[in-house]
């Protein structure tokens, strides 16, 4: 193996509009290694991947591809140099077999026939060579999202990738299958391949990388070798200062519940069992964290309970009513109305309405309130003064009730939606990832709102998958692992016991000895 | 009996004339839904073929001329679909109906303009028009009991068109299922970023799409024209390419699917012609209206899924745009 | 892209002009191709719409009908639904009103007559929409396609209905009996006879229109329903997170925009033509479409829309009197580009205009 490295990129400038997305990128991949690159979402790495993949064209800069200077100007540019990508979000036709997908742009010639077979054949050789078992035959629609993964692999080795781009390939996996992923990962590696791996978790470049480059901001602040930092150094340089999520808080003083779930199933609409008989319950003053592997029923159970998702059956007593959420048709309304407010998981899909002024999603869930209507009308005076009233008390920047939210930042963002739903003193919040792409300072301040709502004597139901903050703000800790609930712990939990509980391991020791080889 | 057998004939002789246009737009449109295009434009696409085809016919006295120019015209306002909804990620319903009302208004407009006949064409003279084919021993079969009007009624004795569009259903199946193109065009219709990140141009793909759909639709129409009648008339679709549409969805955008949808459709129109004013025993007299009504009435009750469901593809109607990170 | 970068006047204003511009250079492209100087047409456009009383009672008249059709289309679009049934929706309505006419008209004065007419109209559009609008909401079907589809049932519904029930007795005229002044609308000209608007069938109707206007824009940008019609149609899903009930707005608004497009059969059937006849609506739905892209689906930018429109139609026909080479046909051409550059194409321009406001950007970028 000589030391031309695989891939080298020098000065890579590339900016959407007023974006600046990626500055001044360098970056030197070794040739047979695990290239790690890490860093907050928005900080830039899934467009520089992008630009090694030809999917955008940088602004200025230069690739270099083994030794030779490289233009990608498209996807097939990148195949021809042997660069081959797993995408966040999978590239793949759901009603079409593996071997379709597998075959489509590089058929070999005008009738399908003949790659058709030639792909069979080497699919069995590549099953061979890295373990990776799949029915050639599958429609993909039927396969699990691991196996799902695995033909993205596939498709790239077919190819005869030598560098292959992961991006956030474990968000959508369980534990057991990022551990097989990690396996092929070192096949790979073992049989000459350059893999970089694009993510966010911080425990994933400690366990499997070489090296590892950190982001932030679009600029490439460090590399480092795997072997000789540590995940307090990378994490700090993730975000440009020391972070120790720590928030200020009592102890708790938890009254009576205000919220108790039992026995509830969930069903989604390809008819899988996504919660299956959960039963808890958040006391007035405290936090309840729900900690789990992102995929494991978590959104779908705070969804059910803000009215936007049936349930297969189960109770809901809030407030003391008792609701039989197998055969009610409440709506977010009725829940709303029943003193229950949301903060969603994504904003942009479903907190807000982008095109919309401020002022309008700032009662968005509570246009029904008799306090913004006048007679039949809606009272825009009253609205747009709240508007501004939750724009001084969260420091919502720019101040402009009547500006569109899609010109807010992420931060200022999900104040908007959180002023809207803290501002109508619900007595119970359900929370989902509060700080999903926003900025540290609006983290704090959003923390700390959480907090004050508890010592306000309300009920917090969050859901979060960083572990991190999980274990900051929550006073009690539940883990998911897939539908069910597997544990609860205190808010002094251990965070390697937490890890256990998603991982859906029951009997620690076998994990140990498993990590151990 | 032997007359019901020979009225069961004419009548299925008359499912196969009036089929032929649909199955050609039909065909026509699946290669564009297929490929993530919607097409409402089929019924102006097919009016403008029929135009030109009838003018160029007229004025060459060449039938294949005449066909070569239809196909022009239609695939010519093709491009202007593409461009309104490939290139420039147009609402592509919007850009249909712009097709629609395009072809409607230029045809009657050159057509006053170039020959005054109140937006007609001229009758077509000799060889502008495609003749039927007789096949052999036609005439010495007729009177064969049962094959005999089976072969010289009903397979025997159409224009070469129609014989051109029911092959071109196995063609089209072939096409999709056992080709790089079809392929690719399948997979557009489905998920175009993952044909983008295969390293294939997403707009060209979904060009040659509607580029495809266009030569159909233009063999729809010159049909209309010079084949089924001697000359352009006015508004001549009359409806055609949106009973095509509905048989597409009819067929859940199958080409041996689309076949039958079609041949139903153009039966329910044959039966319509052949009761007009008739009463059936027991029944009385079904209004003529009810059978053209039917095949969108048919449509509807499949697209409220009471007979299986139409799932149409799933990019279909949706612009590609690279997503941004 | 997206919207916000560019100052509102570009967006609401400058844009819309430039596709407007577009089509009428190409259909100046079409004049000179049929031989005709372009210039002369626009001008005998322009004196045929607006040049005269009768010919401005006309341009009014056409525009009524444009407003309702272009109106319905306007409220079904902010809901994010795309209502191509107006053809068949104010076919029906025409149903509604003849109905009312013909059981009232020779019993009560036209002013009893006129709510029955507006709310049979209503009713009846409104009727002809709910089918595609329920399955839409409750089953997915598609509302473009099911509205497609019953436009033509529809169409042999109503040929049906005149050539067996509404026949007038020994005629063989697919088409009702006159109605009697008690179902005729009264014309403007009647009541300001100093307007000159003369023969123009211009009538009461345009009123109604107007107030249409006003109260949909109250409803879509006033009410509570308006807000949960527009929150639905610019993100479903957080709609559905804001309580919001999908198969109710979906349903509500396009019986709102089914009975719009029903109440275009006020104008022409009990203010024009006091009978119901065959293909009556002939266009006016899908102009509808033209009238609301054009108008950015906003009730001011529909009445200017629909006047312009109203001003073609009956220019057009003056046009054609005095090019005969210019028939009617050319409209129906004209609508087909404004669809076009306004709808299909209204993007074209946007890149262009968007590089030319924002300079500062391209220099950071070289300088990068």
């Amino acid at each position: 193996m000589n030391d031309t490295p695989a891939i080298k990129l020098r000065k890579i400038n590339k900016s959407f509009g007023p974006v600046h997305a990626n500055r001044d990128i360098d970056l030197v991949v070794k040739k047979g290694s695990i290239h790690g690159i890490i860093g907050e979402n928005g900080a830039g790495k899934s467009t520089l991947m992008s630009i090694l993949y030809g999917f955008y064209q940088a602004d200025t800069g230069d690739i270099i591809v083994n030794g030779n200077k490289v233009t990608i100007p498209d996807s097939k540019a990148a195949i021809t140099l042997g660069i081959g990508m797993v995408h966040q979000h999978f590239m793949l036709v759901d009603n079409f077999s593996v071997l379709e997908n597998v075959i489509l742009g590089a058929e070999d010639s005008q009738r399908l026939a003949g790659g058709i077979n030639r792909a069979r054949g080497e699919l069995r050789r590549l099953e061979e060579e890295y373990e990776l078992r799949v029915d050639p035959d599958a429609l993909i629609q039927d396969l699990p999202v691991g196996l799902q993964q695995r033909v993205e692999i596939l498709k790239a080795l077919y190819r005869s990738a030598e560098v292959l781009i992961l991006d956030e390939p474990t968000g959508v996996l369980t534990p057991a299958e990022a551990d097989h992923l990690f396996k092929i990962l070192e096949v790979l590696r073992s049989e000459g391949k350059t893999i970089l791996l694009i993510t966010h978790k911080l425990r994933e470049i400690m366990a499997i990388t070489d090296t590892v480059s950190v982001m932030r901001r679009g600029e490439m602040v460090a590399t480092r070798k795997t072997a000789e930092t540590s995940m307090e150094e990378l994490a700090e340089l993730m975000v440009g200062r020391s972070v120790l999520l720590r928030v200020d808080k009592k102890p708790a003083e938890p009254a009576a519940p205000v919220m108790e779930v039992e026995n509830l199933t969930v069903t989604d609409s390809r008819g899988v069992v996504v919660v299956k008989d959960v039963s808890f319950s958040v006391r007035a003053g405290e936090i309840v964290g729900i900690a789990g592997v992102s995929g494991n029923g978590q959104s779908e159970l705070l969804e059910t309970l803000a009215g936007i998702r049936r349930a297969t059956s189960g109770t809901l007593r809030i407030n003391g009513e008792t609701i039989d959420l197998g055969t009610s048709s409440l709506d977010a309304a009725d829940m709303r109305a029943k003193s229950m407010a949301h903060v969603p998981e994504d904003r942009h899909r479903m907190g807000l309405i982008n095109s919309f002024s401020e002022y309008e999603n700032s009662i968005l869930g509570y246009h029904r309130d008799p306090a913004y209507s006048k007679g039949p009308l809606l009272d825009l005076a009253a609205i747009r003064k709240n508007a501004v009233a939750e724009i001084e008390k969260y420091d919502i920047r720019p101040p402009n009730p009547m500006l569109r939210t899609a010109n807010f930042s992420g931060g200022n963002q999900q104040k908007i939606v959180l002023a809207r739903e803290i501002e109508r003193d619900p007595d119970v919040l359900l929370v989902g990832q509060p700080t999903r792409g926003v900025d540290i300072g609006a983290i704090e301040f959003i923390h700390k709102r959480l907090v004050e709502m508890r010592d306000a004597g309300k009920g917090v139901l969050l859901v979060s998958v960083e572990l991190d903050e999980i274990r900051a703000l929550s006073d009690r800790v539940l883990v998911m692992f897939d539908g069910k609930i597997v544990g609860e712990r205190g808010s002094d939990a251990d965070e390697g016991e937490l890890g256990l509980l998603m991982a859906g391991v029951e009997d620690e020791r076998n994990l140990l000895e498993g990590a151990a080889q | 009996m032997y007359e019901m057998y020979y009225t069961l004939i004419l009548i299925l002789d008359s499912t196969v004339r009036l089929s032929t246009p649909l199955l050609l737009a039909c065909l026509a449109g699946l290669y564009s839904e297929r490929a993530g295009v919607v097409d409402i434009g089929l019924e102006g696409k097919m009016l403008g073929a029929a135009f030109g085809a009838g003018a160029v016919g007229y004025l060459t006295a060449d039938a294949w001329a005449g066909l070569l120019a239809g196909i022009a015209v239609s695939v010519g306002l093709g491009l202007i679909h593409g461009f309104a909804s490939i290139t420039n990620r147009g609402n592509q319903i919007v850009s249909g109906v712009a097709i629609n009302f395009l072809a409607m208004g230029l045809t009657a407009l050159l057509g006053q303009t170039w020959f005054r006949q109140g937006g007609k064409t001229p009758a077509l003279p000799e060889g502008g028009r495609f003749r039927d084919i007789t096949f052999p021993f036609a005439e010495e079969l007729r009177d064969v009991p049962v094959i005999g009007p089976l072969y010289s009624e009903l397979l025997s004795g159409h224009n070469i068109l129609v014989y051109l569009a029911f092959l071109a259903v196995p063609l089209t199946w072939w096409v999709l299922f056992r080709t790089r193109f079809g392929l690719r065009l399948r997979a557009v219709g489905e998920n175009p970023a993952a044909v983008d990140t295969a390293g294939i141009s997403v707009t060209w793909l979904r060009y040659r799409a509607v580029i495809a759909c266009g030569v159909l639709c233009g063999f729809a129409g010159s049909y209309l024209s010079i084949a089924q009648s001697s000359g352009f008339i006015k508004d001549m679709t009359a409806g055609k390419g949106f009973i095509a549409l509905a048989a597409l969805i009819f067929a859940k955008w199958k080409p041996a699917n689309a076949m039958f949808a079609c041949l139903l459709f153009g039966f329910l129109d044959a039966v319509a012609i052949r009761l007009q004013g008739q009463s059936i025993p027991g029944i009385g007299e079904i209004p003529v209206q009810f059978f053209q009504a039917l095949p969108y009435i048919l449509t509807v009750i499949l697209l409220a899924g009471f007979i299986g469901r139409a799932i149409p593809p799933k990019a279909a109607g949706i612009p590609y745009l690279k997503e941004r990170s | 892209m997206t919207a916000g970068q560019l100052p509102r006047w570009v967006d609401y204003g400058l844009i819309p002009l430039l596709n407007l511009a577009a089509a009428f250079l190409v259909s100046g492209l079409v004049v000179v191709l049929i031989g005709e100087n372009p210039l002369d047409a626009v001008r005998l456009l322009v004196w045929g719409s607006l040049g005269y009383g009768e010919g401005i009672g006309f341009t009014l008249f056409y525009a009524t009908n444009f407003i309702f059709t272009g109106l319905a289309v306007a409220v079904a679009f902010h809901a994010g639904l795309f209502n191509i049934g107006g053809e068949g929706q104010a076919y029906l309505g025409g149903l509604g009103v003849a109905l009312a006419c013909l059981a009232l008209d020779r019993y009560v004065p036209w002013y009893v007559t006129l709510p029955f007419a507006i709310l049979g109209s209503a009713a009846m559009g409104a009727a002809w929409a709910f089918i595609p609008a329920w399955l839409q909401a409750t089953r997915g079907s598609h509302v473009v396609i099911t509205t497609i589809m019953f436009n033509f049932i529809a169409s042999s519904l109503m040929v049906y209905l005149l050539n067996n029930a509404l026949k007038k007795p020994g005629s063989m005229q697919p088409e009702t009996r006159t109605f009697e002044v008690g179902g005729r609308l009264p014309f403007l000209n009647d009541i300001f006879p100093a307007a000159g608007f003369g023969y123009a069938p211009v009538n009461l109707s345009l009123f109604i229109a107007l107030a249409a206007c006003f109260l949909v824009w109250l409803v879509i940008w006033r009410t509570r329903l308006g807000f949960e019609i527009r929150s639905f149609g610019a993100n479903a899903t957080a709609a559905i997170y804001a309580g919001i009930s999908p198969v109710r707005t979906i349903v509500i608004t396009m019986l709102m925009s089914g009975g719009l497009a029903g109440m275009m059969a006020i104008n022409e059937i009990m203010g024009s033509q006091h009978r119901l006849l065959i293909d009556f609506v002939t266009g006016y739905g899908f102009v509808g479409i033209a009238v609301a892209l054009m108008g950015r689906a906003h009730p001011v930018g529909i009445i200017l829309a629909s006047v312009l429109f109203g001003m073609l139609y009956q220019g057009g026909a003056e046009l054609s009197f005095e090019m005969p080479n210019i028939t009617r046909d050319m409209i129906i051409v004209i609508q087909g580009l404004v669809i076009l550059f306004a709808g299909a194409l209204e993007h074209m321009f946007r890149p262009a205009i968007i590089r030319l406001f924002t300079p500062s950007q391209r220099l950071t970028a070289r300088e990068a």
